[in-house]
């Protein structure tokens, strides 16, 4: 025991002057995470504790290599929010022209044609009918929005693929 | 290379890139965005890391070299990196009073050391690289390396006796 000590001090002594090799930095390490240290050597035990604990530590996070590929695809939906914006701002500007209007106005008969006929035996189908209507006020916007739309359709198509 | 190949060659150290970010950096948060982005600059370089020899010294001297530059530009902004145990530099009796217990008062210790000191107990006490690859990793010589050891070792040991000897555990 007196032999281990021994050695122990003059380890230590090389340690603190840093000539100590990585095998006798071991033997050290294990003297000091054992259970009996020499009471005047006590101090160096939460040191060596320390190193012991800071090598578990562990970086938890992904490896991010996509990044390029992430900020390409977020470009993407701010252009299609800006066009999907686009679509809903310029119409209230420009206008429908006489023709949409009366292609709008046909479009919107037929529809209440065809909801009317739905609306045959439905006790509901009335009140569902007057919101209709309401509806329809902002019809004559919806061709002008539409051919917009099949612009956002090819974007998001676009999106698809990049995915 | 494929992702898969370069995951394979930085996954042995990446947790030691993190360990030394969080050495100099202190908070958790900043030495994991540090980590992140040391990854992805590899990542970019993934064409010449086939042609280096020892990618792990290559990464934590890009490590050292991030940190200390973010070290610095926050000190120009004067701005002081957040964290939850920031120290004002002094040892203070306070401090080991609220050190949880001698274990959590050596890292403040260690936080109190010069970085160059930090870096090499780091590297030499909690990762156990030999003096010949710290020696490549931070461009010095072996004996300024030992000089350095030297100096953090015995700050160590002396605030440690200190503690010890007025009986705070």
């Amino acid at each position: 025991m007196d032999m281990v000590l021994n050695n122990i001090e003059k380890l230590i002594e090389k340690y603190n002057n840093a000539e100590t090799t990585l095998t006798e930095e071991a033997q050290l390490k294990a003297y000091f995470l054992s259970d009996d240290v020499a009471p005047h050597l006590e101090h160096y035990k939460p040191m060596f504790q320390y190193f012991l604990e800071s090598k578990k530590e562990q970086y938890t996070k992904d490896v991010p290599l996509n990044s390029k590929k992430t900020k390409l695809y977020q470009w993407i939906s701010v252009a299609a929010v800006a066009v999907l914006m686009l679509g809903l701002v310029v119409p209230t500007f420009i206008g429908p022209s006489e023709q949409e209007k009366r292609e709008a106005l046909m479009a919107y008969n037929q529809t209440m044609e065809a909801l009317s006929l739905v609306s045959i035996g439905m006790n509901e189908g009335k009140q569902q009918l007057n919101s209709l209507v309401l509806v329809s006020n902002n019809f004559n916007h919806g061709i002008e929005e539409a051919g917009k739309l099949s612009e956002f359709t090819k974007t998001t198509n676009r999106i698809f693929k990049n995915k | 290379m494929k992702q898969a190949d370069f995951v394979n060659i930085v996954m042995p150290f990446k947790d030691k890139v993190f360990r030394l970010a969080k050495r100099l950096l202190v908070s958790r948060e900043e030495a994991e965005d540090a980590t992140q982005e040391i990854l992805l600059k590899l990542w970019k370089n993934n064409k010449k890391i086939e042609d280096y020899k020892n990618v792990e010294a290559f990464s934590m001297t890009m490590t050292k070299n991030f940190c200390l530059d973010r070290l610095k530009s926050k000190q120009a902004q004067n701005l002081k990196i957040v964290h939850s145990n920031y120290t004002d530099g002094n040892t203070s009796l306070q401090k080991q009073v609220e050190a949880k217990d001698s274990v959590d008062w050596v890292s403040k210790i260690m936080e109190d050391l010069p970085e160059q000191q930090k870096i090499i107990v780091q590297l030499r006490d909690i990762e156990e690289y030999d003096f010949a690859e710290i020696a490549k990793m931070l461009d010095m010589n072996e004996t300024a390396i030992r000089v350095n050891l030297s100096r953090a070792r015995k700050t160590i040991r002396e605030k440690l006796t200190n503690t010890h000897g007025y009986g705070i555990k």
